[in-house]
């Protein structure tokens, strides 16, 4: 490992490290009560305690996210390029999405968890999908409307058909701009999860935990969550870039 | 389809009084870009296409690639519409923007028209390594567009060009961003490639010098309307050396189409004025 590497990774964990420990003292010997701060040993403790649950709720909240974002991922790819295609579905589609972009989580989530039931995670993972939809298909459609005019006359010149101008110049021209789309939308899918679970249903999730340690005043250990929920972020949002980095490699 | 089955007594370009009109917007009069204009291209022959801007050169050229429809009038290529000539892969084509696919290699560029058509991974592959070679960028076979000059760019897309072995080469302005060196060394590349392959060539440009020393025939069009003004037949034979940019025979060719585009011989010294690209 060079010098430059060691101190790229180095920085930032040494000043995590000066954070625990300005915050830890600063609990410590500012007497702050839990319930306003919990000191980050207490987190640790309580993050060590719970860690098979945590591990579990995770899961949980994880695949609700994962899945919320393919299925909302696709829906919003396919009525992009037929929305590009289409410019009849293009006017139909755009205040329709405009309305979506609008819709509180909050005001969705009760309604759709009476909908499905309190014990199914579908409700969970639809309003993922309506989150994820917005920023994937304003911007895969931004990325389709990129085709250069001289690719236009090529590939007329080449007869080509629809599906193969899609495929050949359309699609590819385009990837840039949905991987950017799913950047932002690797962690909304991650935060929408979570507030999903504050309105009842399954008690199985990060969310659900997060209240309910709350509402017990437990509070280290509804922090402790909150790091799980953090480090769930983090890895969705590592795994987008890590996506697009593999496929600007194969392009570049 | 090889050069030697193509039927000599066909010309390759026939345009029949066409014209194409703009229409204008709301209270703006229509652009008349093309009016009544008339030209016969034979089979091997190169044909420039020169005027000022706005004289419908790329338009016309447009019209026989049915990238574009006339108004008025008839096109065909081939002894067919141009559209059916389009269809059947009559034609290649080169932009004045090389139009790479910057996420494909060199030779996935190349091999793009003969893959859009279906012709055998096998085949392809030997297709695209002969025309690698017939452009000189055998080195660069794997490289992408963004690691080319621009004039290797430019040569990439005329590779692609006659990856079909079209018996019509469409060139709108293709070394038109190029350098002057540049410029000439690919012109000289061009007038060998047309050797080999016996293709008809339509070529627009605004180059008095570049028309001269490519062509068979330079078609001076002049604008608005845009119409053919004359039509000079330059003779300077089958070998085009670059020592034929210095014969005196040049230098008349030069003074023709500049007075055909000029309308009549230029007062003066004469040298004023002149685009000595």
């Amino acid at each position: 490992m060079t010098w430059a590497t060691t101190r790229r990774i180095a920085a930032p964990l040494l000043l995590g490290v000066i954070v625990l420990v300005v915050w830890e003292l600063a609990v410590q010997l500012g007497d702050i009560k839990p319930y306003l701060l919990p000191a980050p040993s207490a987190i640790g403790k309580q993050l060590e305690l719970a860690l098979p649950v945590l591990w579990k709720a995770t899961l949980a909240t994880g695949a609700n996210a994962l899945i919320g974002l393919l299925v909302g991922a696709i829906i919003a790819i396919v009525v992009a390029l037929l929305a590009s295609r289409l410019h009849f579905l293009d006017e139909l589609v755009a205040p329709v999405v405009a309305a979506i972009a609008v819709v509180p989580i909050v005001a969705l989530a009760p309604i759709l968890t009476n909908m499905f039931g309190a014990t199914s995670e579908t409700p969970r993972r639809v309003i993922v999908a309506i989150v994820v939809f917005v920023p994937i298909f304003v911007n895969t459609l931004r990325g389709l409307r990129q085709v250069l005019p001289v690719h236009t006359d090529l590939m007329r010149a080449y007869a080509a058909s629809n599906w193969q101008i899609t495929r050949t110049v359309t699609l590819p021209g385009a990837l840039p701009f949905v991987f950017t789309g799913f950047n932002i939308a690797s962690s909304l899918a991650v935060i929408s999860a979570i507030v999903a679970e504050y309105f009842g249903g399954l008690q199985n999730g990060l969310g659900s935990r997060i209240t309910s340690a709350a509402a017990n005043s437990a509070y280290p250990r509804a922090w402790a969550y909150v790091f799980g929920a953090i480090v769930l972020g983090v890895v969705f949002y590592a795994a987008t870039l890590a996506l697009e980095k593999i496929s600007s490699r194969r392009h570049a | 389809m090889t050069i030697t089955d193509a039927v000599p007594t066909v010309a390759a370009v026939e345009v029949a009084g066409v014209s194409r009109v703009f229409p204008g917007r709301g209270k703006k009069a229509g652009v008349t870009a093309l009016d009544d204009v008339s030209l016969t291209i034979a089979a091997g022959e190169f044909v420039s296409l020169i005027g000022p801007s706005g004289c419908g050169k790329s338009t016309l050229l447009r019209l026989i690639a049915d990238l574009d429809s006339a108004t008025s009038g008839a096109v065909s290529v081939f002894g067919k519409t141009a559209r059916q000539a389009r269809i059947d892969q009559d034609y290649g084509i080169v932009f004045q923007s090389a139009g790479l696919l910057p996420w494909r290699s060199v030779t996935a560029n190349i091999e793009l028209p003969l893959a859009l058509h279906g012709v055998a991974k096998a085949d392809r592959s030997a297709r695209v390594s002969e025309l690698i070679e017939l452009v000189g960028l055998s080195e660069f076979a794997s490289s992408y567009p963004e690691q080319l000059s621009g004039g290797m760019q430019q040569r990439v897309a005329i590779a692609r060009a006659l990856a079909e072995r079209p018996s019509l080469l469409l060139m709108d302005e293709p070394f038109g961003a190029l350098d002057e060196m540049t410029r000439e060394r690919m012109q000289a590349e061009l007038v060998r490639i047309c050797a080999e392959t016996g293709a008809a060539v339509v070529f627009v440009t605004h180059s008095i010098p570049e028309a001269v020393f490519l062509s068979d025939r330079v078609v001076v069009m002049s604008p608005r309307p845009g119409r053919i003004r004359e039509i000079v037949d330059i003779n300077l034979g089958e070998s085009r050396g670059e020592m034929l940019r210095e014969e005196s025979a040049f230098f008349a060719g030069v003074t023709a189409v500049r007075e055909a585009l000029h309308g009549a011989p230029p007062v003066g010294t004469g040298a004023r004025g002149v685009d000595l690209r």
